[in-house]
Parts: C-alpha cells; sequence; structure tokens
C-alpha cells in the first residue's frame, strides 16, 4: 500500500483503452441532488426530533419470523442520516470531478448511491433482521467500491480482506441479533432497548455481547481487527472519503451506540469498549505517524477516532457519551473535507507522497484554506468544533468512573498524535519550498473544493455556535443512546479547569511530536521492520493456511477414482441404514409372512435376479450394459404390475438412456470387449460391498411396507387434483401444480448438473464453437 | 457410427419420437405422460440422431444450442410460476383460461369438453421442464459424442 502514491484515478483513466464516451456532466449533478433532497428532507425533521417526537414507519415483511421493516428516526439515527446524505452529495460531485472520462464513472455513480441507500436502510432500520440486511449491504458495496480499479491485483486483494473481515463479523453479528431477539423475546430495536435490565440478567448475555462486539469490532476496525482499513485506501479518493472515514466504518460505532441501552452498564460492556478502543486509538495514532503516503496517514487516523468512540461509549457517564456524539459530527466534518483535500491533491499534482509535496498554497488557495480550517479543528483549536469536542472528550474521560486515568492518558496521547498528524497533513504539502512534482499544481474545479471547504466551515460555525450543535444533535443523540432523556450544553469557554490544561498539554505534546515526527517516522519504520508479524502479514498467512488445507483434504476425498467413490459411498450408506435399523429396531418390524406376489410379479424377479447375476459374473462390457438394462427394464415392468404407468414409463425411458449414454462412452473406450478384471480380492469386496447394501436397503424397504400406511395426503391429492387443479394424473399434477415448487428446483439441479459435467468434459476450454 | 440402417431408419423414428414427445407432454395432465417423460423421449430421439449421423448434424436439427434451450425452460418455468404474483396468489399457484367455453367454473373440469380449451400456467410449467430435460440431457449427451 505505501508505495502506492500516485493518483489512481488517472491511473484508471488512461489504463482502460475504453472507446465508451464520457458520462456528461450534469448526470454527476443528478447523482449529487438524490442525497441533497434526501438530506433537506431529513433536516426538515431536525426540529420535531429534537423536540423529542421520533418518527416511526413499520412494514411487514416477514410476518412469521417477526421480520419487520420498521424504521425509527431519532436524535441518533437523525444525525447519521444526515452525515450519510449530505456528505454523500458532496461526494457524489466530487466524484464526477476526480474520475472525470473514467469509462466506468457510471457504474461508480451507482455503487456510491447504492452504498448510500444501504447505509441509511443501516442506521433507520428498527428490526434487528432489517438492520442486518443493510449491514450486509454495506459490506458488500463496499467490496465493490474497493476494488472499484479491478485491474489492479491490490485492490482486488484489498477488496476481498474487507469482505472477508467484515463479512466474518456480520456472521457473528447475525447470531448475536438473533440471541438478542430471543433474549428479549422481540426483534424490534425500540422495545429491545427498553427492556435493557432484562438483558443484562440473561444467561445469554455473555455470549450476545461476545458476538455482537464481534461484528462491531471488524466493521469499526478495531485492533486486532484495523489491518483491513487502511488497505481499503486502494478505493478511489471520494470513496475512501465516504465509507472508510465519514460513514461505513462508523456503522459498528452506530450498533454500540444503538444498544447501549440495552446492553452497556456491565463490567464486561466497560472493560471490553475501554480496553479494545483504548489500545485501538493509541496504536493507531502511532502507526499514523509511521506513513508517508497523505492517504494512509489520514486512514490511521480515522481507526484512532473509531478506537476513540468505541473507548467513549464504553461509558455510562453523560458527559462521556455527549463527548462521543460531539467527536463523531466533529470527525466526520474534518475528515470527509481532509480526504477530499488529499484527493485534491493527489489528483492535481500526481503525487500524494509526503516527501514530494509542499508550497502548493499559492497554486491552490482555496484548497489551502480548506484544508486549514479542516486540520484547525482536527487539531482541536478555538474556537473550531474540534475543540469543544476534545474538551468535552477530557471532560467525559475523567468522569468514567472505572479507569479514567487510562481513558484520559489514552485520549491525550491520541489527541496529541492528532495535532502532529493535522499539522503533517495541511501544513507540509501547502507551505514550505515546492519540490517538482509529477504535474504542475494548479486550483481545482469548484465541483471538487465546494465539498471539503462546505465541511470545514461547518466545523467553525458549529464552533461558534455551539449551542445550537447541542440542541439540535448531540443531546436527542445522547438521549437515544442511554435510552433516558438527558440535558446537554456545549460552550465554547468552561473556564480554566482541568480539561484545558490537558488541552494545553496537548498542543505542546503535539507541536513536540511534529517537530521531531520525520525522525520518529524513521524510527517506527525501523521498529516495524523488525516487528516479527503484522496484522496484515498474518491475515496473509491465515489465507495461505486455508488454501493449504483445502488443498490437502481435497486430494484425500477427491483421488479422482470413481471405484473409490462409489465404494465409499456404498459402504457408507449400507452402514448409515444398518445402523438407523438397529436405533429404530422398536419401530421397524419386519413382516412375518412373505409378500403375496403374481406369479408375474414373481418372474419379473426372476428376471432381474438374472440380469444383475450376468452384470456381475460377465466379462464382456457390452454384455454388462445390456445386462444392466435387462435389470432396469424389469423393475419399469414390476411398476406396471403395481399400477404406477408415470413411473414405469420414466424408469423405461432413463433405462433406454443409460444404455445409450453408457454405449456411447464405452465404445470409443481403449479396449472395449472386456471388463477390466481387477484383483480376485477386489472382486470379492465389491461383492461383499453390493450384497450387504442390497440386503439392508430390502429389509428397510420390508420393514416400511409393513408399518401401517397413513393415506391422508394421498387421499388429499385424490380429492382435490380434479375439482382444484382440473387433472386427473395424480402424478403429473402433483409436480407441476401441488409441488411446483420442488419440481422447479429439481428441473434447476438437473440443468445446473448438466451445465457442471458439461464444464468437466470441455476441460475449461470455454463455449466454444462445437467440433 | 456408419450403418445405413440406422441412419434410414432415424430419419422416420426421430420424427416419430418427436411428435410422440409432444402429445406425452400435452396429455400429461389427466393421463400418464407429462413434460419429464416427453424431455426425455425427445432428448432420446435427438441423442439418436446424433449417434447415427454426428453431433454435428443434430446440433444443426436441434438449431440451438441444448445448453440454452435448458435455460430457456428453467426461466420459461420460473416464470410460470411467477406469474400468479400478478393474480394476487401465492406463488406457483395454477392459473387456468378456458377457452371457448362458457366461463362457468367449477364443475367437471379439465376435459376440455364443456369448459372450452383449457390453458394454464401450469402447461407453461411442463413446458419448461421439457425443454430443461430435453436440455440437460442433450448437453451431456453432445458433449460426451464429442469428446471421447
Amino acid at each position: 500500500m505505501r508505495d502506492q502514491g500516485s493518483g489512481e484515478g488517472l491511473d484508471a483513466a488512461a489504463g482502460h483503452g475504453d472507446a465508451r464516451p464520457a458520462l456528461p456532466v450534469w448526470i454527476g449533478w443528478l447523482a449529487a441532488s438524490v442525497p441533497a433532497v434526501l438530506a433537506l428532507l431529513f433536516a426538515g425533521q431536525v426540529p420535531a426530533v429534537a423536540g423529542g417526537e421520533p418518527l416511526r414507519l413499520s412494514v411487514d415483511w416477514v410476518p412469521s419470523l417477526e421480520v419487520r421493516l420498521s424504521f425509527l428516526l431519532d436524535g441518533l439515527s437523525l444525525t447519521f442520516a444526515l452525515l450519510i446524505s449530505g456528505i454523500g452529495a458532496f461526494v457524489l460531485l466530487y466524484s464526477g470531478a476526480y474520475l472525470g472520462g473514467h469509462p466506468q464513472l457510471g457504474r461508480y455513480y451507482l455503487y456510491l448511491l447504492t452504498f448510500m441507500a444501504a447505509m441509511l436502510g443501516l442506521v433507520l432500520a428498527d428490526n434487528l433482521i432489517t438492520l442486518f440486511v443493510f449491514w450486509e449491504l454495506t459490506t458488500l458495496t463496499s467490496y465493490l467500491l474497493v476494488g472499484f480499479d479491478h485491474a489492479s491485483a491490490k485492490a482486488r486483494r484489498a477488496a476481498l480482506q474487507a469482505l472477508l473481515v467484515t463479512g466474518a463479523g456480520g456472521l457473528a453479528l447475525l447470531a448475536g441479533l438473533i440471541l438478542l431477539g430471543v433474549a428479549a423475546g422481540s426483534f424490534e430495536i425500540s422495545e429491545i432497548v427498553a427492556s435493557g435490565d432484562l438483558l443484562r440478567e440473561h444467561s445469554l448475555y455473555l455470549p450476545i455481547l461476545v458476538l455482537v462486539l464481534l461484528g462491531a469490532f471488524t466493521k469499526s476496525a478495531q485492533v486486532p481487527f484495523h489491518f483491513w482499513l487502511p488497505n481499503a485506501m486502494a478505493a478511489p479518493t471520494p470513496g475512501s472519503a465516504y465509507l472508510h472515514s465519514a460513514t461505513m466504518v462508523k456503522a459498528g460505532i452506530y450498533l454500540l451506540a444503538r444498544l447501549h441501552p440495552a446492553l452497556s452498564g456491565t463490567e464486561a460492556w466497560i472493560w471490553s469498549l475501554t480496553i479494545f478502543g483504548a489500545v485501538t486509538a493509541v496504536w493507531a495514532s502511532v502507526l499514523a505517524l509511521r506513513q508517508t503516503d497523505l492517504k494512509l496517514v489520514l486512514a490511521y487516523t480515522t481507526v484512532m477516532a473509531l478506537g476513540t468512540l468505541t473507548m467513549f461509549l464504553g461509558a455510562e457517564a453523560t458527559v462521556a457519551v455527549a463527548a462521543a456524539m460531539t467527536f463523531l459530527i466533529v470527525h466526520s466534518f474534518y475528515k470527509a473535507a481532509l480526504f477530499l483535500i488529499v484527493g485534491i491533491v493527489d489528483h492535481r499534482t500526481g503525487t500524494r507522497e509526503l516527501g514530494r509535496l509542499g508550497g502548493l498554497a499559492r497554486a491552490m488557495p482555496v484548497t489551502a484554506a480548506a484544508a486549514a480550517l479542516a486540520a484547525f479543528s482536527m487539531a482541536g483549536f478555538p474556537p473550531f468544533l474540534g475543540f469543544i469536542g476534545k474538551e468535552l472528550k477530557y471532560e467525559g474521560a475523567l468522569a468514567i468512573a472505572s479507569e479514567p486515568l487510562l481513558v484520559a492518558s489514552a485520549a491525550v496521547l491520541a489527541n496529541a498524535l492528532m495535532v502532529a498528524v493535522a499539522a503533517i497533513v495541511a501544513v507540509r504539502p501547502f507551505f514550505g519550498p515546492r519540490p517538482a512534482m509529477p504535474k504542475p499544481p494548479r486550483e481545482a474545479s469548484l465541483r471538487m473544493w465546494i465539498g471539503p471547504l462546505f465541511l470545514a466551515v461547518l466545523g467553525l460555525s458549529f464552533g461558534l455556535a455551539p449551542s445550537l450543535l447541542a440542541d439540535l444533535f448531540v443531546q436527542p443523540g445522547v438521549t437515544a443512546i442511554l435510552g433516558r432523556p438527558e440535558e446537554v450544553k456545549l460552550a465554547l469557554w468552561h473556564g480554566i479547569n482541568l480539561p484545558l490544561m490537558l488541552s494545553l498539554l496537548t498542543f505542546a505534546l503535539g507541536v513536540g511530536i511534529y517537530a521531531v515526527h520525520q525522525r520518529l517516522r524513521a524510527a517506527l519504520a525501523a521498529a516495524e521492520a523488525r516487528l516479527p508479524l503484522t496484522a496484515d502479514r498474518a491475515w496473509d498467512r491465515l489465507l495461505d493456511g486455508l488454501k493449504t488445507l483445502a488443498a490437502v483434504q481435497t486430494r484425500v476425498l477427491q483421488n479422482g477414482r470413481l471405484t473409490n467413490y462409489l465404494l465409499v459411498v456404498f459402504v457408507t450408506l449400507a452402514l448409515a441404514l444398518a445402523g438407523s435399523f438397529l436405533v429404530f429396531r422398536d419401530a421397524l418390524q419386519l413382516p412375518a409372512a412373505a409378500p403375496g406376489l403374481l406369479p408375474r410379479e414373481w418372474g419379473l424377479l426372476g428376471l432381474i435376479a438374472a440380469g444383475a447375476l450376468l452384470a456381475a459374473g460377465t466379462r464382456s462390457r457390452l454384455a454388462a450394459i445390456s445386462a444392466l438394462g435387462v435389470v432396469g427394464v424389469g423393475i419399469a415392468l414390476l411398476f406396471v404390475s403395481f399400477g404406477a404407468p408415470d413411473l414405469a414409463i420414466t424408469q423405461l425411458l432413463v433405462e433406454t438412456l443409460v444404455v445409450i449414454l453408457l454405449a456411447v462412452l464405452m465404445v470409443r473406450l481403449p479396449g472395449f470387449g472386456a471388463v477390466a478384471s481387477g484383483g480376485v480380492w477386489t472382486r470379492r469386496r465389491d461383492a461383499v460391498v453390493a450384497l450387504a447394501l442390497g440386503a439392508v436397503v430390502t429389509a428397510v424397504l420390508l420393514a416400511v411396507v409393513a408399518a401401517p400406511f397413513d393415506r391422508d395426503v394421498t387421499a388429499f391429492f385424490e380429492a382435490a387434483s380434479l375439482p382444484e387443479a382440473f387433472g386427473r394424473n395424480i402424478v403429473n399434477v402433483i409436480l407441476v401444480d401441488f409441488r411446483a415448487l420442488d419440481t422447479f428446483g429439481e428441473v434447476a439441479v438437473v440443468m445446473v448438473a448438466a451445465l457442471s459435467a458439461f464444464a468437466l468434459l470441455r476441460g475449461g476450454a470455454g463455449r466454444g464453437a462445437p467440433k | 457410427m456408419n450403418s445405413l440402417i440406422l441412419g434410414a431408419a432415424t430419419r422416420v423414428l426421430v420424427a416419430l419420437l418427436l411428435l410422440f414427445s409432444v402429445y406425452m407432454l400435452l396429455r400429461g395432465h389427466n393421463q400418464p405422460g407429462g413434460g419429464f417423460i416427453g424431455g426425455l423421449i425427445a432428448a432420446i430421439g435427438f441423442a439418436l440422431y446424433a449417434i447415427a449421423q454426428g453431433t454435428a448434424a443434430a446440433r444443426a436439427a436441434l438449431r440451438i444450442d441444448p445448453r440454452d434451450l435448458g435455460l430457456i425452460g428453467l426461466a420459461l418455468a420460473l416464470l410460470a410460476g411467477l406469474s400468479a404474483a400478478l393474480f394476487g396468489d401465492p406463488l406457483f399457484t395454477g392459473q387456468w383460461w378456458f377457452l371457448g367455453g362458457d366461463s362457468g367454473g367449477g364443475g367437471d373440469g379439465g376435459d376440455g369438453g364443456d369448459k372450452g380449451l383449457p390453458l394454464s400456467s401450469v402447461l407453461v410449467f411442463d413446458i419448461g421442464v421439457y425443454l430443461v430435460v430435453v436440455g440437460a440431457v442433450l448437453t451431456l449427451v453432445f458433449a460426451l459424442e464429442e469428446e471421447i
């Protein structure tokens, strides 16, 4: 990843020699207008929701499973919905310029919009199963976006890694959500959060917590699952800005916040969230310093932010949760802005390697201004919103009852590193001497800088009017997270107190780190090289091990000898049947007398037996095939004798086909004349297996027939066939009407089997013309 | 296989088999028969043709790749099943129309006598099954003939 410092958007555009005409620019505006309108609609709901009136909408989906398409718009989901749709509008607009002329721009719009729909569904869902479906949809669309540059092996690897890590977490989450629904007695989230006391006492609480946390931690890239997120930067930059900073990675955070009233407050919750969050925050800030690629620097600070959010959600104190909620908004503003700015730098200069950038402020004044505003907010300088967020974090950290020292020091350390990173991202590329760059820099178009500038200014405006943010978003959000009415006040100036002192300490530390960051980076790089195993490399080993295991067991199980396959199948079947006969010997009784058969039926049995003996004994292939045909025809005639013409016809036709197929095969085999003669012992072994299977099947069938036969179903079909399905042939009516769905499944299997056999025969030569 | 007798007989036999297969398909709802059986008969007819005249000739006679035929059949069966949704019924509920008869409803259906010509989504479904069986079997037979 880290040597990928070039503009992938441009490379991709140049790399596809596709003659398709570029999308007209208005398509981009049209695509961006969808989320923009949504954002306005959501904004219209702000007063009502902030006033404590959540909106609900519910439609039955699978009523028998208690799955409802129910949606809830409260303080928490409205904040998320506004971030998703608002930032989404800017990202779509930006993409049109960033990937301008790319032959697959239309596809990119499609992925982004699909992702946005999934993400909105996720945050608005009020049913566990609905939430999970949207959760998985975000995973899938993220896979498509990360792998957008599908010609690059690196992008494909990153996409698969993101899919597998978050997908595995998703499986755990599904199990956890089902347990949660069972334990709470409802799958409606608003009912579950009301029964938190019951859940915390429940015997399933611990399994639920572990499984849900697995889902949330993989999605939100907590250590040790953090490695997929920086790799996911293989996505085009607007996608990274959208998914991997502002929205999707916060899905895990959203889940923790949403289920906070139901699951929080126990020792297990507090400790797991605090420790995982703190470790993630500190470790990711260290890794962020180590990077030279601007985009990767930002990616690691995102992981750091996610860790901080997790850490604060572990707490019960109102001020800690308010800190999480405020920081969530602050972070979305400045991080999306900075990602988009890095994209602009990359797009306009052709590189995003820190060492090759500098002095861009004169060539790109608007971008530089937006970068500075966003960076101030990130570093937490007054009067930016970031300052309020940081003060609140310190206040919240000190209010955490369990381990204030741990949380506060993790927060100070992470924030100090953020100050340094903000300076690295916003100062280094834009000021100082300008080195030679792959392309002469010039200002980006309006479509590109409008988004970051707007978001950065938003960070300043809310910083100047914090009570607006508090009343409209933070307080309703905190109320939703804690599940009880809360009052939150935000202010720029809190007086001289401990948080302010910590802030000053943070600035001092941050500036100090920035001063030595080049030496620090070299030291970190050297240390990383000495690490025996990084999470990313461990992931590769895991996958390699899995593939080796698959190869080994395939060699053992699929050794390619048909005789072995049949032997295994028959022996297993015989043993299974014999075993069940022993287990259920009370229920299965052999009939006392031989079944009464007509003379002609005895004759047919003799014919079948003779055919079987001939097939087993002959040395001629042709004779063996014909003898098997005799057996089949004998069985067909038995069906006729018992009054089952459909069965008999089908059996006869299948026999005919089998003989034809075998003939086609055998005629061309070398040494057609004689059956290959295995050793005497092979023959004896086969004979034993064949006789044993035959005996067991016969015994089971006799026992089944001896049991009293329940005619209910048959009687129903006999009675209903003509009046309801207008047919006299019950067999066919069952096939095409009563049980049409089964038949459809069967014919689908037939077709898949035929296509698979075809592919095997052709040896993967593709769909060529017939020879 | 270069057999003059087989070659000459096949021409007549295949035509008869195909005709018979359609007959079996259509009578299936009231008499022994149906899509599976009809499809098998038609497949045997073409397999016979392939053995006698070679697969190139059989493919030409079929006019369409057997894989496509099978997939078209599968799609037809699915559409027949989905069509129930258009009439507000659960999936795979048979839909019936009686052409030319007095649409009295109830009574002795199925003969076509007093109710007119019975048409149904069930028939479409059965035709789909028929095509799948023909397509799947011929995919195998042709591939075996050509590859080995």
